[in-house]
Order: C-alpha cells, then structure tokens, then sequence
C-alpha cells in the first residue's frame, strides 16, 4: 500500500457496516451463550488491497518451493517411516481447514458486532487457502513418493478408516451445535490457540529432519495466518466473558474442547514424531518436551492463565492430567501401539522400531522399554508374512482395546476407563473427562440450566460395530485398502516394497471374526459386564492382560 | 586452537524413495482414485477440492460425529429445496456387522457440480491480487495526473453520495449472503465457489471504500461520508437497500445465491454499474471510476455468474427433480423479480444528477431486461410475467 497507511484504510472500511433498517439478516445458528452489542474493533486489522498481495507473495514462496524440491531430487532423501505417517495427517487436516471457514458464520449472528465479521470473512478465505494447498502437497507427494498407495484413496480412506473417525472430530467440532461453543471455544480458542502449534510448527520440525523441507514450507506458510484467528478467537472470548452469564458455559467449553483436543490431536501428532521420525539424535525434543513448551507454558501459563482474572474458570485439573497421560501413563506409546497393533485396518504403512529407536525412547521415556520393548520386538519378528497372521490375532500379550464413545480413540490407559449406560446403551470410555462430555456436557441442560443449542453426539462411533463379526479380508476389500494387483494390502506392517514380503488378502484368510467390543459389551449380562470391568482396569500397560488375580 | 563443538543437526541419509525406483502393486496409481472427474482427465482443481467435504452416501461410514442440538449435522441437502437426482436416497443404514458401503460414487447430482473457474488458493490470490494491483496504478496514475481536477461539482458529489452508497450493497451481500452461504451448500465445490464470490463482494466494497478516502484526500469538498447518509435516507437508494436487506435474510442457501446472482446482480447490479455509472463518467470527465466498477463487473459478469449458471442449469434438466426444481425456481423468480424492479425504479433519479446525462433510464433498462432474459434462457427458466410490469 503506497499513500494510504495501513491504519487509514484500516479505518476507512469500518465505515462499509451498516445496521439493517428494514429485514434482519437469516439467523440459522443457534447459541446459549448471551453478548451485549457493543462497538468493538476488528481484531484482524486486514484490509484486502494488501492481503491478497501478501497471500499471493507467499504463495510464490511455497510454489518455489515445491518445484525446488522436484528439481533437487528431495524424494531421494526422505524417510519413508515419516511419508507413511503422511498419508494419515494428510488425509485428515484439510477437512479441519476447510471446516474452520465453513464454521466463520456461524459467528454472524450469534456475535452481534459487524466490526469482527470482517475478521471472520478473512479467515474464511484463509482456511480455504489452507485446505487446497494441503491438498496440493499431498498430491505431490502422492506423484513424486515412491509409493503413492494411501495417498492416491486419501479421501476415501480418510473417511470410512477408524483413524480418519477420530480426526473428523476435529472438523465436525467447528461446525455444528451451539455456535460460540464450536466456531470460537473448540475452533479458535483452544484448537487454533493451542494446538496448531504442535501441528503446524512441531510437526513441520520434524519433516525437515526426516528430509522433506516440503511439508514445512507449506504449513509455516499456514501458521502464519493461524495469528490472525487467534485475535478473532480472543475478541469473541473477552466479549463473552463481560457478561458474568457466561462463565458457567465458558467453563463447560474449555472443559470440553480442551479435553477433545488433547485426546484427539496429542494422540495423532504424538505418534507422528514419536513413531515417524529417524531422527533420534538424544538432544532432538520429544514429544512430551515440546508439548510442555508450546501447549503448557506458551498456552496454559501464558496465555490461558493470565485469563483467570476476568471471570475464566480454566480447567487446571484437565491441563494438569494431559500432561500425567504424556508423560507417566503413556498416552502417545499407548496410542502409537494401537495404530501398529491395528495395521490392517490402515492406509499407511509403519515401520517397525529399532534398537537405536529403543535406545532414544528409553532415554527419553525412562521405563519405556519394559513397558513397550518386548511388543515392538513381536511386532518386529511378525512384520513380514511367514505362515503367521497379523500380530493382532497372534499372542503378544496384548489385550484388543475397547474403544472411547466420545473421543473414538480406544481405552487405552486401562485403569482409567469408565463404563456407563448412557442413551440406554453401554458404553465405555478413555477416563472421566470422556465420560463427562457424552453424559453431562453434550445435553439440553447443563447444570440445572437450559442449553437447548448445545450440539449432539451423533453416528457410528465405534467402527467396529460395522464389522462385527466379519473377516479381516472382507472389512479391508469393503474399505477399499488393496493395491491394484486386486490382492496386495495398502497398509504393511515394515517398509519392504519387495511384492514378496508384502502382505495380501491371501495372507488374512485363517484369521478369526473380528467380533465388536461395544456389541460384545451389550449383550453381556451385568455380572459379565462388572467382571470384564474389573478385569480391565487392572490390564496393562501396553495392554497386556491383567495379572492374575 | 579452538575447537568448534559438532553441531546437532539431522543428517541427510539418502533413503532413494523417489517416484519410480521400484515396481510393486500401486507404484503407478498416481492419480486420486475416489472420484469420477469431469472430463476425461482429473483437474487440478478437481484433486484439491473434490471429496474434501465428506458425504455419509459415499464413503463416509460412520457417519457425521457431532450435530446440532435437533442431531443434524453436516451439509444436509434439505438446505435448500431444490434437488439434484439422488437426493431422496435415504443415507445407508449402519447397525452391527452393515459394512461400510454407501453408494457408488456420486451417489446423487450435486457431486457433479465443478466451478468452471477452477477456483482453488492459486487462483483466488493471483486473480484477487491482480484486480488490487491494478486498480491501485489505476488510481496513483489518475492522482498523479491530476485527473480528479476535469470532474465537475455535481459529479463529484454524484461519486461521494451514490457510488460511494454501491459499497454497502457489496459488503452486506459480501457477508451476510455469500459468506454465509458458504456453510450451507451440499459440497465442498459449491461451497468453495461461494466463498470466492463472497471474497469479490467484500473485496469491491474495500475497494470503493478505499477509492471515496483517496478521493476525500484528493478533491477539495469531496465528502467522505455523504455515503452514509445516502444509504441510510435518501430514498433513492431504500428499495436498493430493502431488497438487499431480504436477500440476506433468505434461508434457503440455493435461493440466496440464485435470487443475487441471476436476479439482483442483473436487474439492479449491472443496472447500476453498467448502465448508470460506466455510461455517464466519461461525459463527465471521469475514467477512474470506470475501472473500479469495472473490476466488479468484470468478477460478477466472468466469474460469479458463470458458476451460478453451471450450479442451475443442471438442476433445471435434472434426470429426476427437473420439474421440481423448474417450478420452485420459477418461484423464486416470481417473488424476487417484482422486488428487484420496484428498487431499480427508484434508482431512476440518480439518472437525472449528473450534468453529462447517461442514456435514458427506460433504455438501460431494456437492456437490463435483455441481459437478464438471456440469463433464463441459458438456464432453461421463463422470463415471469412480474418482467413486463
Ligand atoms: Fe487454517
Ligand atoms: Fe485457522
Ligand atoms: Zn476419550
């Protein structure tokens, strides 16, 4: 911008509001949450003669980018333990983008202040900004990896896949129910606040070190717009906050959001730079250290906290137990185990561990190996086909979890799992925070109170109720995860392109029914139900089975 | 001597994971394999929109996973009461041991909706981006050459009060209509397109509001705020606003677009631009302003109804709902047409103010009605009778 400063011009479009004199524009989102119209100022400070330039400036540098690292042979050096991992993240998060500008108007109505939908129209653009070029990356990994399997059906998978089901949630938690609770709690006060920054800044870290300077250039790209929708995120909430009617519900949100969110993306971005990198250079974070600096102290301390003096009830226990689940009860080995204990029912594939890998986790995670050691060594020695099945039917002393009705990520913390019969149906569920969200939080009233906008649990949220009962073979041919030669499987358990070492369809044939968890549970009498409770919070950890008793 | 302590840096190993290095089943399945494309090729656009917005017909086996409080949740088709062929299949049934199957791709016709702009993050920021930039020399040349200096009194004052009463029109349709529509269609194709219409819309609004302060700073007595003051009391301009006050409160996502873009633009937009203000500026002594609404005619007229066509048509020859969707079109053709009139009709004085006169009213708004009869014809849709009044 030449003559105009920013500022000016900054000013000159809050002139473009206007009141209706005549008809109010549609309402078609609701919300419990009360706001005072006040005048307030545009958070975002964006006026479009400059963005688009400057969006356009950075598109230049990530295009650049790409066609660099065609040109320089990147592909020659980047480890395809991390590619893998790709196939799920970049199947999953350009449907949380483009949620996030789906989710903008929702905000229209329900925030009564024309001075922040301008903020809101921008990051609409932005999130589309971010979901095609998401897509764009993966399509180039997808014509320039060696194997393109996995990405090629990335939709497909993405969405009829259990691992997809439970990033969705990080999606579908914008768009739907109570308006303020979706677009601005789960949205841009705690999923972009807090956690964009493992997944656009921890992550992208550890690409590079897996030689793909591809993915960060896109996602700093990304990042970089993320600062714009935190100041959307922080005006909505300290209008919020004003009126003293709000707390009780900004309470249930952070509660619930935060708790969702840890689950949910700590779980995936977890097992990504744990379990997908090559780099174990004693000095490189860990997950557990990078997730105390960007999420417990840049977040929670600095900008959570501080928060606590205008009326915020923040949930010090929540923060404090996603922490104990990182760093003493295993949550991202735990989960890391299930995706490979579950292999066959993926899109990826996932090497196993080695000792150098056992020497970093040991060193990192002291304990690690006499919790985890011996299932990779059997996960290790079962990787390629040689007469065995798949290392989830074979014994490894390992307990085939019961799966989470709200976060969908499986009980895998065993003594933390809570049974209830909730909507008349028994459920379980990965600790108490899970439990309170299905049972308490996601109803027409909260608290003796009215929330008739809350939103609803919804779906088929255990997977394996589709199957149940099926055979491995025909859940993979329903899912579509085979390879073009009509047999060979998407996912392997190792690395080796060898067609002789990869698993096919043929290989699946003496394995038992798969029978579903939550079905088994319901038809259990309540004796059986309370005895196989009991047996399985004392299961564990790396689900092995209860001691005897 | 000092010796350098080894740096800690990841070393790059080479792993010959490249394209190419090997053959095993898929290695050469380069292409997204869950879609039918258009054309005989997959576009680019196509593989970085199609599919993203997942539909519970086709793969999506669980489900959608959250819901509004009455337990919908997604994109449901009911948003809107047209219908593409398909639409009345119920979602697949899940129950234990169902498998995931939905049905084969597409399922119904809305998933063979693409936006013949192609319009993905690469295109909306270059074509955005090149409308600013040149609108900006466009103005520095204009000031650096004096040019506001041959505008005559009444011209400027026709400029701060009715040009500058157009960028309302843009901003609220920008958001309260497109913006908001942008949740509401059925997938992402659609919702993407309407997304960018929306960004031009806001867009054009900042531009004309940009434009009025660097005329304020330019001319002496050009009043910056007289905008306001036309928007909100002359009454000129209340059957502009009462009508875009309506389309904002439309329901029906397929309607708002339809209702703004092959009604309102025409009859009123066009009306405006075309026929009032790129006709009388030059007499006037005026290019500059020209430019500016002409970068908006341009996005409306090459980009914003050429989409909008490609949406429609196919509804109104849909193998299964043509002729429901033909009647409720015409519908909304009846309900909107009367009001886009009577607000364009008390335009007419503004065709009287500048000294330099535009052609007539009546005839500008012949053409309109021509323009806009092409439109329905290209869509298959009758001129409704409410046209004649
Ligand atoms: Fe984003
Ligand atoms: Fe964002
Ligand atoms: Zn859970």
């Amino acid at each position: 911008m030449s003559r105009q400063s920013v500022a000016k011009a900054h000013q000159k479009i809050q002139e473009l509001a206007w009141e209706p004199a005549y008809h109010e524009p549609v309402s078609q989102y609701g919300t419990d949450y009360t706001f005072q119209k006040a005048k307030k100022r545009d958070p975002l400070k964006q006026v479009l003669r400059s963005y688009f330039p400057m969006e356009e400036e950075k598109d230049h540098r990530v295009y650049g980018a790409a066609d660099g690292a065609i040109r320089g042979n990147m592909f020659r050096q980047v480890q395809e333990r991390w590619m893998e991992w790709q196939k799920l993240f970049l199947s999953i998060i350009p449907l949380p983008e483009i949620s996030a500008a789906r989710a903008m108007p929702l905000l229209f109505r329900t925030v009564p202040n024309p001075e922040l939908h301008n903020g809101q129209a921008i990051q609409m653009i932005d999130e589309v900004r971010h979901s095609t070029i998401q897509q764009n990356l993966k399509r180039l990994y997808m014509n320039n990896y060696i194997d393109p399997a996995g990405f090629n059906s990335s939709l497909r998978n993405f969405q009829n896949d259990y691992a997809g089901t439970i990033g969705r949630q990080f999606a579908e938690g914008f768009i739907t129910g109570d308006a303020i609770t979706a677009a601005s709690i789960y949205l841009t006060i705690v999923a972009e606040t807090a956690f964009t920054n493992t997944l656009f800044v921890a992550m992208p870290g550890e690409a590079a070190a897996n030689g793909d300077y591809l993915l960060p250039t896109v996602f700093h790209s990304v990042q970089s717009d993320e600062s714009r929708h935190i100041s959307n995120g922080y005006a909505t909430l300290l209008m919020a906050l004003s009126d003293e009617s709000n707390h009780q519900l900004l309470e249930r949100d952070l509660r619930y959001a935060w708790w969702n969110n840890h689950c949910v993306v700590d779980a995936a971005i977890g097992t990504f730079i744990e379990y997908g990198t090559k780099d174990r250079r004693k000095d490189r974070e860990s997950y557990a250290e990078m997730w105390r600096r960007w999420i417990y102290d840049d977040y929670y301390r600095s900008y959570l906290m501080p928060l606590e003096k205008y009326g915020l009830v923040i949930p010090h226990d929540l923060v404090e137990e996603s922490w104990n689940r990182i760093w003493n009860k295993g949550y991202v080995h735990e989960v890391a185990q299930f995706f490979a204990t579950g292999w066959i029912a993926n899109y990826w594939r996932i090497d196993p561990m080695t000792d150098e890998d056992f020497e970093w986790f040991e060193y990192k995670y002291p304990g690690w190996y006499d919790k985890y050691g011996a299932w990779w060594e059997n996960y290790n020695r079962l990787s390629k086909p040689n007469g065995h099945k798949p290392i989830a039917f074979e014994d490894v002393d390992y307990v085939y979890p019961h799966r989470c009705w709200t976060c969908m990520v499986p009980c895998l913390i065993r003594e933390d799992m809570v049974m209830d019969k909730v909507d008349d149906q028994w459920r379980t569920y990965c600790s108490e925070g899970c439990h309170w969200t299905d049972a308490v939080a996601f109803r027409p009233t909260y608290q003796g109170r009215q929330t008739p906008n809350m939103g609803r649990l919804t779906g088929s949220r255990e997977w394996e109720t589709l199957y149940h009962n099926w055979s491995f073979a025909d859940i993979i041919k329903d899912m579509g995860y085979v390879r073009d030669d009509g047999k060979t499987l998407v996912a392997q358990p190792h690395l080796d392109l060898d067609p002789k070492k990869m698993w096919t369809l043929d290989h699946l044939r003496d394995c038992p029914p798969f029978p579903s968890p939550n079905v088994t549970l319901n038809e259990m009498t309540d004796e059986e139900r309370e005895a196989f409770r009991a047996d399985y919070v004392r299961q564990g950890p790396g689900g092995r089975p209860a001691p005897a008793a | 001597m000092t010796v350098t302590p080894e740096r800690s840096v990841p070393k790059p190993v080479f792993t010959d994971a490249e394209a190419g290095a090997r053959d095993f089943p898929d290695s050469e399945l380069r292409h997204f394999n869950y879609f039918v494309p258009k054309k005989r090729k997959q576009s680019h656009y196509e593989d970085v929109t199609v599919e993203v917005q997942p539909d519970p017909r086709h793969y999506l086996s669980q489900g959608w996973l959250y819901g509004f409080a009455d337990g919908k949740g997604g994109y449901p088709l009911e948003w809107t009461a047209l219908k593409a062929w398909g639409s009345d299949r119920p979602e697949p049934e899940r129950f234990p041991g169902s498998g995931g199957q939905g049905y084969e791709w597409p399922a119904h016709g809305w998933h063979e909706f693409r936006d013949p702009n192609e319009e993905w993050e690469q295109s909306i920021y270059r074509n955005n981006s090149n409308v600013v930039r040149q609108l900006n020399q466009n103005v520095e040349a204009a000031r650096q050459s004096k040019a506001f200096e041959q505008w005559n009194r009444n011209w400027v004052q026709f400029v701060a009060q009715h040009v500058g009463a157009w960028m309302h029109v843009d901003h609220g349709l920008g958001l309260y209509l497109f913006a908001n529509a942008n949740r509401r269609g059925p997938t992402n194709m659609h919702n993407t397109a309407i997304s960018v219409n929306s960004m031009h819309r806001i867009r054009s609004a900042q531009d004309l509001a940009l434009y009025n302060l660097t005329l304020s700073e330019e001319i002496e007595g050009f009043d910056g705020t007289a905008h306001h003051e036309t928007w909100n009391n002359d009454p000129s301009w209340q059957g502009v606003r009462e009508t875009a006050e309506q389309l904002t409160g439309i329901w029906d996502w397929a309607e708002a677009v339809f209702a703004a873009n092959v009604v309102f633009e025409p009859l009123v937009g066009e009306m405006f631009r075309s026929n009032l203000v790129q006709q009388a500026a030059p007499g006037n002594g005026d290019f500059v302003t020209p430019t500016l609404i002409g970068a908006e005619e341009y996005d409306y007229a090459e980009r914003d109804l050429r989409y909008t066509r490609v949406l429609f048509e196919p509804l109104v020859s849909d193998k299964e709902f043509a002729d429901h969707n033909t009647k409720i079109m015409q519908s909304w053709l009846a309900t909107w047409v009367p009001r886009c009139l009577s607000a364009v009709r008390m335009l007419q004085p503004l065709w009287s103010q500048p000294d330099a006169k535009p052609p007539r009213f009546e005839d500008g708004l012949d053409r309109a009605k021509g323009r806009f009869g092409g439109i329905l014809s290209d869509l298959g849709l009758q001129a409704p009778k409410e046209l004649n009044q």
